[in-house]
């Protein structure tokens, strides 16, 4: 037994700065076992892009979704893009932009409407499936008392941001709000975004959008991105404008 | 015209930027772009067609007219006809062979890199396998200096990238201390900012240059701003050491940055006006990935490695200090997979390094792409092998603020424990001299290191 090579103790230490943990969420002071983290670090960072990772494989929970939209009074239609899968979804960011041919004969609008509102599965469904219903609990009543007139709530698989366009272009609505899961970090694979273009129509691009980013528990609260998301929907309908030029007024507010 | 007849099949390629395209091995963007080949038995009918093509071509059929483009004015208007001489004569195919072959060593290269242009390099890149790219590269060492010596043989450095969401000073120092105590940063401290707003941009610089002064570390600092913001806080006497810019292959692409030659012509002689370096003035730190012309639509029908290539004609105007291709940051739909990272990094740094570059690689993927830290290991351990003159270094390879993953302080000790490689060696010099590293080069026991008893003001 004296022969034995001494072992190296079962879980290394972490380093003596563990304390600076404290001012970044980056991982530091993770310690280490010759040149590799230990085992406890590498396994916790492998478990953040699992999350990550199915996040990007996750699918809408289209029936109970379905049934939760209901509640909120608006009629409802579910689309798809040109995207078939996901590999294409991810490769092909050109058809996740266009609606699938089936998709369009959905989308038809016996009037004009002031708001529509598609749910996008975007790079994380899991986001959609956590984080729609409740903001949008808090959001519509928002937008009702400002006397706005409602369009139908889309429920769009294998969906990029401006696959709204599309949608908001063929419901007659003067402004499209897009709900779509953000692409998952190793800290947040459930992030939603919240993107609105006025008077939308295909061929937009980004410069004619405006975001509200992170929404989440632990990121922007629900009532915080309602009471955001309500101000500058109506803003943009008041001014008839989104995108670059209606961040700027925005900021100058908020400064 | 170009073609090749395979069998019953003749294959016929209307131009040369469509000839690149389709004998380039299979990646997303070229198939989104519609350039890739449709079949793999075209992708080789259009590399033999290749390969048969004469060095002059490229010379005398720019792939972005003349006219229209200030990147394709720079290659031509600067290309050195007597370095290009003893190679005048040789076909793509010939250049390969002649690359292969124990006779281009290093002195060799060395001399022929302002003889080639982006287009031939590509070119030639495309019938090289991976083995091939690294062979060849690990033959050209590219040394450039600004307060220490990059780029030496047997040595890889590292940038240490101690990003924060919100440009949090302490949150970004804690990050800094935890690299430099991992014995990372040798290429640069450097920082992505979170907004480009110049008075953060100066606080950021501040604190580095203090960090830098308090331990009299013998490295440069930088924060990847706008080189418009570089130029404001140049202007006002804020210490910048280097300054960055994203660049790109096309003018188009360039314009999307919101840069042109000129612009850079301008930061290049600011910034030399300070003179800050010690050991030389290698001042300009730049950024590419393939990707970023079709990301623009400002791709000519290029396929994106020729783009990528083109863009070290930019980066070579300006003696930069780093260059890095940022290559899975992109994401899959110009990128797909591990497969398709690492060929992409091993040919951005063949191609750089052949064009004179001291070529950086950021080894890295986002989480929508279909590649994992075992694929980073795959592709670091490569580069080490190619000579890649610098990595980056993050706290745990988790970037918390661009929100995707690289290399961690640990991998850097892995590659090189693994390979031999060593630090910068003046920054060798000062890991010892502080109790980080051990004379051997050996990370010690992080107890012994004197800047745990003195960290930095932000940190008290």
């Amino acid at each position: 037994m004296s022969n034995l090579p001494d072992l190296p103790p079962a879980a290394p230490e972490p380093d003596p700065w563990a304390s600076l943990r404290a001012f970044t969420a980056a991982r530091i002071a993770l310690g280490r076992t010759g040149a590799s983290v230990p085992l406890h670090e590498a396994l916790a960072f492998k478990l953040a892009h699992a999350h990550a990772r199915d996040a990007v494989y996750s699918v809408l929970d289209t029936e109970r979704l379905l049934a939760e939209l209901a509640t909120l009074g608006l009629p409802l239609h579910q689309v798809s893009s040109r995207a078939q899968n996901r590999q294409e979804y991810l490769q092909r960011p050109d058809h996740g932009r266009q609606l699938a041919e089936e998709s369009k004969a959905h989308l038809v609008a016996d009037a004009e409407c002031d708001v529509a509102i598609v749910l996008a599965d975007g790079l994380s469904a899991t986001a959609i499936n956590a984080h729609a219903v409740p903001l949008l609990g808090l959001l519509l009543p928002e937008l009702r008392a400002t006397g706005l007139h409602l369009g139908p709530l889309v429920l769009a698989e294998q969906a990029r941001v401006a696959l709204g366009d599309e949608i908001g272009h063929l419901l007659r609505a003067r402004l499209v709000l897009v709900l779509i899961g953000e692409r998952p970090g190793l800290s947040a694979p459930d992030s939603l975004g919240a993107y609105f273009t006025y008077g939308p129509r295909p061929g937009l691009t980004d410069e004619a959008r405006n975001c509200v980013s992170n929404i989440r528990s632990a990121g922007l609260p629900y009532a915080a991105a309602a009471a955001k998301l309500s101000w500058l929907l109506r803003e943009a309908l008041r001014r008839q404008l989104s995108g670059v030029a209606l961040k700027d007024q925005a900021d100058l507010l908020t400064e | 015209m170009y073609r090749h007849t395979i069998g019953q099949r003749a294959y016929v390629f209307n131009d040369l930027k469509t000839l690149l395209a389709r004998a380039t091995p299979l990646r997303s963007g070229d198939v989104l772009a519609g350039v890739a080949a449709a079949t793999y038995e075209e992708r080789v009918a259009a590399q033999y067609a290749l390969a048969d093509v004469p060095l002059r071509t490229f010379l005398h059929e720019p792939l972005v007219p003349y006219e229209q483009d200030e990147v394709t004015r720079l290659i031509l208007d600067t290309h050195d006809a007597a370095a290009f001489a003893p190679i005048a004569h040789f076909t793509v195919g010939q250049l390969r062979d002649y690359l292969v072959s124990d006779a281009a060593d290093a002195t060799a290269l060395h001399a022929l890199a302002p003889g080639l242009t982006p287009e031939m390099v590509a070119a030639v890149s495309k019938l090289l396998r991976n083995q091939e790219l690294i062979a060849v590269a690990r033959r050209v060492e590219v040394i450039t200096r600004f307060r220490n010596t990059l780029g030496l043989r047997g040595h890889l450095a590292t940038r240490l990238q101690p990003n924060h969401p919100t440009d949090d000073l302490r949150g970004i120092a804690a990050s800094l201390v935890d690299g430099l105590l991992y014995g990372s940063g040798d290429a640069v401290l450097g920082i992505n900012p979170a907004t480009d707003n110049p008075k953060a941009v100066s606080d950021l610089l501040y604190m580095l240059d203090a960090v830098r002064e308090q331990y009299a570390i013998p490295t440069q600092s930088c924060v990847l701003c706008h080189v418009t913001t570089s130029l404001q806080l140049i202007e006002q006497g804020v210490p910048v050491d280097l300054t960055f810019q994203s660049i790109g292959g096309t003018e188009a692409t360039n314009t999307s940055f919101g840069i042109n030659l000129g612009l850079l012509q301008e930061a290049h002689e600011a910034t030399l006006s300070l003179g800050r370096g010690t050991l030389g003035q290698d001042v300009m730190y730049f950024e590419t990935g393939q990707g970023s012309s079709l990301s623009a639509n400002a791709h000519h029908g290029l396929d994106q490695q020729t783009c990528e290539a083109r863009a070290y004609a930019v980066a070579r105007r300006f003696r930069p200090l780093l260059v890095n291709t940022v290559v899975g940051f992109i994401g899959p739909e110009y990128l797909y997979d591990g497969k398709q990272i690492i060929r992409a990094a091993l040919e951005d740094h063949f191609c750089g390094k052949l064009l004179g570059l001291p070529m950086g690689v950021d080894v890295c993927y986002t989480n929508h792409a279909e590649a994992d830290q075992d694929d980073m290991d795959t592709l670091l351990t490569l580069l080490g092998v190619a000579g890649c003159n610098y990595i980056m270094g993050i706290p745990g390879a988790d970037d918390i603020m661009l929100g995707y993953q690289s290399t961690s302080f640990h991998d850097a000790l892995y590659v090189r424990q693994v390979l031999g490689l060593r630090p910068a060696p003046e920054f060798e010099a000062w890991l010892a001299q502080q109790g980080i590293f051990s004379a051997q080069g050996q990370l010690l026991p992080a107890a012994s290191a004197r800047l745990l008893g003195q960290l930095p003001p932000a940190l008290r």
